[in-house]
């Protein structure tokens, strides 16, 4: 089972991903912001990212670029959540070094199922 | 794990969005008074955030309603629409139907109503889409239908990009028709589970513009093949297609009803900041420490270890004693939650009426029982209008009365003693003596020969039906009965005070108990019985002689007290206590204060102070008049609190039948 950190500002949100995604037996780290979520990766090897967009303190899209430039995160899947419909975040988020993106709303099961299809 | 309930994250939802709604609000008024493009981000992420939450969540109603926000001020955002107050206005009444939808959802109810609905239309008609938008399109960038033509690269899936969700999105925009070309597909030993080996043809029916499609594939534009053509250049697809396994009419997905209508939506939760809790695990940590050094005691003790065992049951006293004032911490919030609705109420209220009111907040950390806190809500706002409405005077008299134009109206929460004081205070006209005697004596509440000191006239304005509006300012509108915002802090276990001066402005003092559990209060004996009387109703106790007493018509008695006659209450009498003192020189008399009137209640003797927690009477009895609890004393026995009002308003009863 992987580590996993679900990073978002909601805590409902965080709530939900981290409680299903333990409910599948991963180990789930959470984090509200950018800032904070780049201090539990510097502190911890995670094989999977899930991030928010939109936080406060740092976005996920800056988030995403520093994680980037950490060695130990090379070819560690990232998704974005996120509600943004507008292509040029979604092409940020890319460009900033993100694997794929998962358009909230999203229900439990899909969020297993691509977080099944990403860790392969 | 397919059944993850999502009614789980309810509450949390809810909390989260209702501080998001707050924090919406208190930005959208400094935006007001000229604040700076962060402002707009928070608001922009407070939005975002509930509408992400109700989509999950179960609340399609809401999502669609805050999108609309979402849209406006994703505008403001990006500046391609400068902020201006009818848009705040517009953005405050979003807030308030927001926070209507979260009332209605806790209560099960239907989410949106006749207002959301017009301001859903007024956001969007600020957003000037629709009609105006669809035409200005190009012709070739539009067509009623399209057909589209999906083919993953194989390493599509890897990246963790799902057709699926792309399809769905699709299916947002209108009716689909999808056929799965399977012809790569190898054999089930060849097949490589993380590799894409399908294609879809994609019929839309919506007459969306070609970005709108592409959009939903920009980020795998270069991991997949895309066409995508208006319908009618294409021929019939099912031909071309012939190992076609899968034809499907995707149709937007119905929102999922995961909302349970719950009957207990009332359970409140609190959010108890992690170092109390912390605080708390450290005190039962040292409980138990305790609770072990005093164990050995039980079997083992000889009189060589008293001290250890005094030692020891200090020690516990004290530690009990944190941890009695630690549980009471969880239930304490600040003030400010309930302070921060007066800045938007105080503008509307001074720009509705054409005044020029400054807002002072103090002590808005100040903590509050969480009742009681849910509950000052409604006297304060009673009284912040009553000061705008009638204390604070408007610029033109201001000047008159050689004040500046802008009047300041204050909300001040501290500590004293044992309670919390909350004060409300203006510096506007004051309380007008003269036409106060005037309208009691219209109203009958006095006659007109009465000689009334400043405390007893200010003291009118409590009386019920008393119209404060005619009697302090000339404005027009009724005045709010100032009697329903002392009988709610008077519930509350509270006490409501006014201090007045003419001309230079009004202070209302609302003094509340730290917690409605626990009560200070002195023990008083009447026979074999103890009666708890609680502290803050206590003016003072004092022994009388026999004739300081008068009798008079109707068998009541009355004693000289300060300049007035006040009457006695033998609470023997009340109660049927019998064996307890009846001579007035061999017991006390305690004067206790209720709704401003006095009386003595004549008692044996007074034991002591103590707190009580209190028990309810009526959840394990029945109601009683002038009794409002019980407690437990120390050696076990149960003593009665008694209700000071009650017993005021028996007496009232009695003195006019």
């Amino acid at each position: 089972m992987a580590k996993i950190l679900a990073v978002d500002d909601s805590a409902s949100m965080r709530g939900m991903v981290a409680f299903t995604l333990r409910g599948a037996g991963h180990e789930v780290s959470e984090a509200e912001n950018g800032q904070l979520a780049l201090d539990a990766a510097r502190g911890s090897r995670f094989d999977l990212v899930l991030a928010d967009v939109n936080m406060p303190v740092m976005d996920g899209i800056s988030m995403v670029r520093e994680l980037g430039t950490l060695t130990e995160y090379k070819g560690v899947p990232i998704l974005m959540l996120t509600t943004e419909s507008h292509t040029d975040k979604k092409m940020e988020g890319k460009a900033a070094g993100a694997t794929g993106w998962l358009v909230k709303p999203f229900d439990p099961e899909q969020l297993l199922a691509t977080v099944k299809r990403v860790l392969g | 794990m397919a059944n993850v309930s999502l009614a789980q994250f309810h509450q949390t939802f809810f909390d989260e969005s209702l501080e998001g709604l707050a924090s919406m609000e208190s930005a959208l008024l400094s935006l007001d008074d000229g604040g700076d493009t962060e402002l707009v981000h928070g608001i922009f992420r407070a939005a975002h955030s509930i509408k992400g939450g109700a989509a999950t969540f179960g609340f399609p109603e809401m999502a669609a309603f805050t999108h609309e926000a979402e849209s406006l001020l994703d505008e403001l955002r990006d500046g391609r629409r400068a902020v201006d107050s009818a848009i705040v206005e517009l953005l405050l009444r979003t807030v308030d139907c927001l926070r209507g939808m979260f009332d209605r959802a806790q209560a099960g109810e239907p989410l949106a109503d006749a207002v959301s609905e017009n301001v859903r239309q007024e956001l969007a008609a600020a957003m000037g889409h629709g009609v105006a938008v669809a035409a200005k399109a190009e012709v070739s960038d539009q067509a009623d239908a399209w057909v589209i033509d999906f083919r993953p690269h194989p390493t599509m899936l890897a990246g963790g990009n799902e057709p699926i969700r792309m399809i769905r999105e699709l299916a947002e925009l209108g009716r689909l028709e999808v056929v799965a070309n399977c012809d790569a597909l190898p054999e089930l030993a060849k097949l490589d589970p993380s590799q894409c080996y399908l294609s879809w043809r994609i019929t839309l029916h919506a007459p969306v513009k070609r970005s709108a499609i592409t959009g939903v594939f920009d980020w795998v534009e270069d991991e997949c093949d895309l066409k995508v053509e208006p319908l009618l250049a294409v021929a019939p697809a099912t031909a071309a297609v012939p190992t076609a396994v899968r034809a499907a009419n995707e149709t937007p997905a119905a929102p999922r009803a995961v909302r349970e209508a719950t009957a207990n939506s009332e359970t409140s939760s609190v959010r108890v900041g992690i170092d109390k809790i912390d605080s708390l695990i450290d005190l039962v940590g040292e409980l138990v420490i305790t609770q072990s050094m005093l164990d050995p005691f039980r079997d083992d003790f000889d009189m060589s270890r008293l001290e250890h065992l005094r030692q020891g049951l200090a020690q516990l006293a004290r530690h009990t004693r944190a941890l009695q004032e630690s549980v009471m911490g969880i239930r304490m919030l600040p003030i400010g939650s309930v302070f921060s609705r007066f800045p938007r109420l105080v503008r509307d209220l001074s720009n509705k009426l054409g005044k020029q009111v400054k807002l002072d907040l103090v002590g808005e950390q100040t903590e509050l029982d969480k009742t009681v806190l849910e509950k000052i809500g409604d006297p304060l706002v009673h009284l912040v209008r009553n000061a705008i409405d009638h204390g604070l005077e408007s610029p033109d008299r201001r000047r008159a009365a050689g004040k500046g134009d802008t009047g300041t109206l204050r909300l001040e929460a501290f500590h004293r003693g044992g309670s919390i004081v909350v004060e409300v205070s203006d510096d506007g006209a004051g309380l007008n003596r003269q036409a106060i005697i005037n309208k009691a004596i219209q109203r009958g509440l006095i006659a007109s020969g009465d000689n009334l000191g400043d405390d007893a006239v200010a003291e009118l304005i409590f009386q019920p039906g008393f119209s404060t509006a005619a009697a302090t300012t000339d404005l027009s509108g009724r005045g709010v009965g100032m009697d329903v915002v002392r009988r709610n802090v008077v519930d509350l276990g509270g006490t409501v005070a006014i201090r007045s001066t003419e001309g230079k402005g009004t202070v209302f003092t609302i003094t509340l108990p730290l917690t409605l559990a626990i009560i200070d209060g002195l023990t008083a004996a009447v026979g074999e019985e103890r009666y708890i009387v609680p502290l803050v109703s206590i003016v003072e106790s004092i022994q009388l002689r026999g004739d300081a007493i008068r009798s008079v018509a109707g068998g009541g008695e009355l004693f000289r007290f300060r300049d007035g006659y006040l009457p006695v209450i033998r609470l023997h009498e009340v109660f049927g206590i019998a064996g307890a003192r009846t001579t007035i020189d061999e017991g006390l008399i305690v004067v206790v204060e209720g709704e401003g009137s006095r009386v003595g209640l004549f008692i044996d003797e007074l034991i002591g102070q103590q707190q009580a927690v209190v028990k309810s009477l009526e959840a394990n009895f029945r109601r009683v008049n002038g009794i409002s609890g019980a407690t437990i004393l120390s050696d076990g026995s149960v003593a009665l609190i008694v209700d000071v009002l009650g017993l005021v308003r028996m007496q009232g009863r009695k003195k006019a039948a």
